[in-house]
C-alpha cells in the first residue's frame, strides 16, 4: 500500500519536527509521546522506538512511560471512540448498565475496536461533568448526559457512518 | 467599541456544555444578527457558573435575570421577548417548590445566596478569555501590590497569618510551606500549580482553570516572588483540553501586558510559566509522583524526606500548590489576612468550595465557608435528594475519604471534624447517596478505583489493595464468610501503615469508614447473603407482581437475554437463572410490577 507509507513517513517527519520544536531533551518525552499518539493514533513499538532514538534514550524507558499512563495505548482504537463515565457519580447513577449495553450492542470488550474497526469502547473515570450523570463522551467533543441504556442503541447508530475522527 | 447595553453571560461549564450549550449560544447570536444588535448586545462565555443541574442557563445584565434549562427556541424566544421588548420570559425563569417563578433567582435562591466565593470569585462572572475583565475585577492588583509594597518574607507572613491551608486535600498550611521553600538553599527554585484533579467527582479545579484561569497565573507569580522562583509549572491533566486552551490564552496575554516575563511592572522580578500536561495517572497528584511526571517520568512517588520544599523538580527547592488554593492567594493578599480569618473557623480559615454530586436535587460547585454543618450544605443549599428517597450518606474526599452517614450531619464541615469521622476534606467532591445505594459495594467502587490507580512500587497497596478488593467481591458475590471482616480490617490497617505515599496510606479509608459505620450491610452479605439496598447483582433477584402485571410484554420486549416469558394478557415470569439483572425490565414496565428481592 504506497498510500499507507507515505502517510506514514509524512506522520514521522511531523513528530521530528515537533521534537525539534520543544528541544530534544529526554524530560520531553511525555509531550512527545502525546504528539505522537495525536499524530498516529497509538503508540506501535516502531513509533516508540523511533522516539527512543530522537531524545537519546533507551526504549525500556519510553515503554515504561507509556504502560505508566492511562491516557497512552499501545493498541489502535475505533475510528469513534466512546468514552463511558464511570466516576462515583456516573457509577452511582448507573453508569456501570450503560458501559454493559455499549459492549454488549458492539460484541466487544472494553478499550478493543470492534470487527470494522469503527468504534472502541472505554471506562474512563470523571469526566468532570458528575451533575450530569451518567455521561458518554463521544469522540473530543459529543456529550451525552443523564444516558439511560436504553439510550445506547439510538447513540451508536448516530456514529456508524462516521468516516474519520 | 460601543458600550454594550446588555451583557448576556452565558455557562460554558463542562455540564452545560454537555447540555448543549453550544447550540443555545448559536441560536443567541444567529438572532442578534438577524435584528442587527450586534453593537448592543453583548454574548460572553463564563466558566461554570454552579448551578449544574439546571443547565444550560444564563444571566442577563444588567436586569440580573437568570434563566434555565435553555434550548435554541428558548434563545430565540428570549431574544424577541427579553432583549427586543423589555419582557421577561417565565418560563425559563427558575420555579421556587412553590412554583413562583424568580428572575433574579443569582441573588434569592438558597443556592446561590448562602455561597461566599472568594477562590470562585470571577468563575461565572467574568470572560476568560479577556485579561481586560480580569483586571477590571482587581485583578493583578494583588501582585502589583506584592511587587511595590512588600518584601517576599511580608508575603509569606501574611498568607501564614490568613491561616490558608491546602486545599488539595491534607489540608498543610500554605505560608509555612511557602516558608519552608524559601529558606531552603539552591540555585534555582520552583512553583508548581497542582493542577491534577483526579477525585473522581470533584471538578472544583476545571471550573476555576476554564473560568478565571488569570487568577492561578497571578497567584504562581506572588508564590514565586515570595519563595524565590522565576519558573513556574502547570501540571494539568490531559482530560481538561479547555482548561489547557485557556490557560494558554491567559499566559500569552499576561506575557503581552507585562505580568509575567522579565522585569516585571519595571521590578526585578522576572517570571516564567510552562504548562505541562498529565497523562492520566492518578498518583501523579502526590507531590513527589507529580514532579517526577514534571521530569518526563513515570509518576511514581519516593520517600519523604527530602520534601519537596528541600528537593523537588530536578532537585531543587519546590512549592506544589494546589488550584483551589493558589486562587484564595489574591485577595488574601489585597483584602488582608484577618478579612480572610474573619470567614470560616479557627482552625480552617476561609472557603471550601464543594462538587456537589450524586443523589441530591441542585449538582454543581459551591463555595462556602468552612464549619457550615453537613445538613445545611446538602438540604439547604444542595435540596435534598433528588430522588424522593432518604440520604443516606455523603461520601467525601474521593477514593482517600470515607463515607459519613446521615446521622453525623450536623458535623461542621472542616478539616478536622471531617477526619474524626474516619472522611477527608479531600479535594471537596460529595457524592450523595441513597438507601439504594450498597455501602459495601461502594467500599468496592474505590477499592477497583484504587487497585487500578496504584503505582505498583510499594508492595503493601500494590498487593494489599488487590487482597482486599478480593475479599470484597467475594463478600458482594455473596460468598463472603465472617473472617473475612476481621481480615478486611487487619490488611486495612497495615496498607495505612506501611504505605509508601498519600494513595496507599488512604486508600483503606473508604473501607474503613463503612466497616465502621454499616457494620450490619457487611454482615447481611456474609450471614444472610443478602443484600440490603438491592445492588449486589449476585445477591438479588427479579419477580413479577402477580396482581400487578397486565402482560403488555413491554418488559419481555426489553430483556436483551429473553429472560422473560408470558403470553399477551396475562402474567409474564422472570427465569433467574437466565436474567443479566440488567433493570431494562424494571424501567419500562408502567405498572410497577416488576421489583427485585434478596435473597
Amino acid at each position: 500500500m504506497p498510500d499507507l507509507c507515505t502517510t506514514g513517513e509524512r506522520l514521522f517527519k511531523e513528530l521530528d519536527q515537533y521534537i525539534d520544536s520543544i528541544g530534544a531533551e529526554p524530560d520531553k518525552l511525555i509531550s512527545v509521546l502525546q504528539k505522537a499518539q495525536e499524530l498516529f493514533g497509538y503508540l506501535s513499538s516502531e513509533v516508540q522506538q523511533h522516539i527512543a532514538e530522537a531524545l537519546g534514550i533507551p526504549v525500556s524507558q519510553v515503554y515504561g512511560v507509556v504502560t505508566f499512563y492511562n491516557f497512552f495505548s499501545t493498541k489502535p482504537k475505533g475510528k469513534v471512540q466512546i468514552k463511558v463515565c464511570l466516576g462515583t457519580a456516573c457509577y452511582v447513577k448507573g453508569g456501570d448498565r450503560v458501559l454493559e449495553r455499549f459492549l454488549e450492542e458492539l460484541g466487544t470488550k472494553p478499550e478493543e475496536p470492534t470487527k470494522d474497526g469503527q468504534f472502541s469502547i472505554h471506562a474512563v473515570r470523571c469526566l468532570g461533568a458528575c451533575s450530569m450523570a451518567p455521561v458518554v463522551l463521544v469522540g473530543e467533543k459529543d456529550f451525552y448526559g443523564r444516558v439511560k441504556p436504553d439510550m445506547v442503541p439510538r447513540i451508536i447508530d448516530k456514529y456508524k457512518e462516521v468516516k474519520v475522527q | 467599541m460601543p458600550l454594550a447595553a446588555t451583557t448576556i453571560l452565558i455557562c460554558a461549564g463542562g455540564a452545560c456544555i454537555s447540555a448543549g450549550e453550544e447550540s443555545v449560544k448559536q441560536a443567541l447570536e444567529k438572532e442578534i444578527e438577524k435584528y442587527a444588535l450586534g453593537d448592543v448586545v453583548r454574548v460572553v462565555e463564563t466558566g461554570c457558573m454552579g448551578a449544574c443541574s439546571l443547565g444550560p442557563l444564563m444571566v442577563i445584565y444588567p436586569e440580573g435575570v437568570f434563566y434555565q434549562k435553555l434550548t435554541p427556541q428558548a434563545a430565540k424566544k428570549i431574544v424577541e421577548e427579553h432583549i427586543l421588548k423589555g419582557r421577561i420570559v417565565k418560563e425559563y425563569l427558575y420555579k421556587m417548590p412553590t412554583g413562583e417563578a424568580v428572575p433574579e433567582a443569582v441573588e434569592k435562591l438558597p443556592f446561590f445566596a448562602r455561597q461566599v466565593k472568594i477562590a470562585t470569585r470571577n468563575v461565572g462572572y467574568i470572560d476568560p478569555l479577556n485579561i481586560e475583565e480580569y483586571i477590571a475585577r482587581d485583578g493583578y492588583f494583588a501582585l502589583a501590590k506584592v511587587l511595590k509594597q512588600m518584601s517576599p518574607e511580608q508575603v509569606i507572613e501574611e498568607v501564614k497569618k490568613s491561616g490558608l491551608r491546602g486545599r488539595g486535600g491534607a489540608g498543610f498550611p500554605t505560608g509555612l510551606k511557602w516558608e519552608l521553600t524559601r529558606k531552603s538553599q539552591g540555585d534555582k527554585k520552583y512553583i508548581v500549580c497542582n493542577a491534577d484533579e483526579g477525585d473522581p467527582g470533584a471538578f472544583m479545579d476545571r471550573s476555576v482553570l476554564e473560568g478565571d484561569p488569570h487568577t492561578i497565573l497571578e497567584a504562581m507569580a506572588i508564590g514565586g516572588f515570595a519563595i524565590g522562583a522565576n519558573q513556574g509549572y502547570i501540571y494539568v491533566r490531559a482530560e481538561y483540553p479547555l482548561a489547557i486552551e485557556r490557560l494558554n490564552i491567559a499566559i500569552s496575554q499576561a506575557k503581552e501586558y507585562g505580568f509575567l516575563g522579565e522585569k516585571i511592572m519595571g521590578s526585578d522580578f522576572s517570571f516564567h510559566i510552562e504548562i505541562r500536561i498529565g497523562a492520566g495517572a492518578f498518583v501523579c497528584g502526590e507531590e513527589t509522583a507529580l514532579i517526577a511526571s514534571i521530569e518526563g517520568k513515570r509518576g511514581q512517588p519516593r520517600v519523604k524526606p527530602p520534601y519537596p520544599a528541600q528537593s523537588g523538580v530536578w532537585g531543587r527547592p519546590t512549592v506544589i500548590n494546589n488550584v483551589e488554593t493558589l486562587a484564595c492567594i489574591p485577595p488574601i493578599i489585597t483584602k488582608g489576612a484577618d478579612w480572610f480569618r474573619s470567614i470560616g473557623t479557627e482552625k480552617s480559615p476561609g472557603t471550601k468550595v464543594f462538587a456537589l454530586a450524586g443523589k441530591i436535587t441542585n449538582t454543581g460547585l459551591v463555595e462556602v465557608p468552612m464549619g457550615i454543618t453537613l445538613k445545611e450544605l446538602l438540604y439547604e443549599i444542595g435540596g435534598g435528594s433528588s430522588t424522593g428517597k432518604k440520604i443516606k450518606a455523603v461520601q467525601t474526599g474521593g477514593p482517600s475519604g470515607g463515607c459519613i452517614p446521615s446521622e453525623y450531619f450536623d458535623t461542621p464541615v472542616d478539616y478536622e471534624s471531617l477526619q474524626k469521622l474516619g472522611a477527608i476534606m479531600g479535594s471537596g467532591g460529595m457524592i450523595v447517596m441513597d438507601e439504594d445505594d450498597c455501602m459495601v459495594d461502594v467500599a468496592r467502587f474505590f477499592l477497583e478505583f484504587t487497585v487500578d490507580e496504584s503505582c505498583g512500587k510499594c508492595t503493601p497497596c500494590r498487593e494489599g489493595t488487590k487482597q482486599m478488593l478480593k475479599i470484597l467481591d467475594k463478600i458482594t458475590a455473596g460468598e463472603g464468610a465472617e473472617e473475612d471482616l476481621q481480615e478486611l480490617e487487619n490488611l486495612a490497617t497495615v496498607i495505612k501503615d506501611t504505605s509508601l505515599c498519600g494513595l496507599g496510606q488512604t486508600a483503606p479509608n473508604p473501607v474503613l469508614s463503612t466497616l465502621r459505620y454499616y457494620h450490619n450491610e457487611y454482615e447481611a452479605h456474609v450471614k444472610e447473603k443478602r443484600c440490603p439496598s438491592l445492588k449486589c447483582k449476585q445477591l438479588i433477584r427479579y419477580v413479577i407482581d402477580s396482581s400487578k402485571c397486565v402482560g403488555c410484554t413491554a418488559c419481555a420486549r426489553v430483556c436483551p437475554v429473553n429472560a422473560i416469558s408470558g403470553e399477551v394478557r396475562k402474567v409474564h415470569q422472570i427465569d433467574n437463572e437466565v436474567c443479566i439483572r440488567c433493570g431494562s425490565c424494571i424501567e419500562v414496565c408502567r405498572f410497577g410490577a416488576i421489583s427485585k428481592v434478596s435473597p
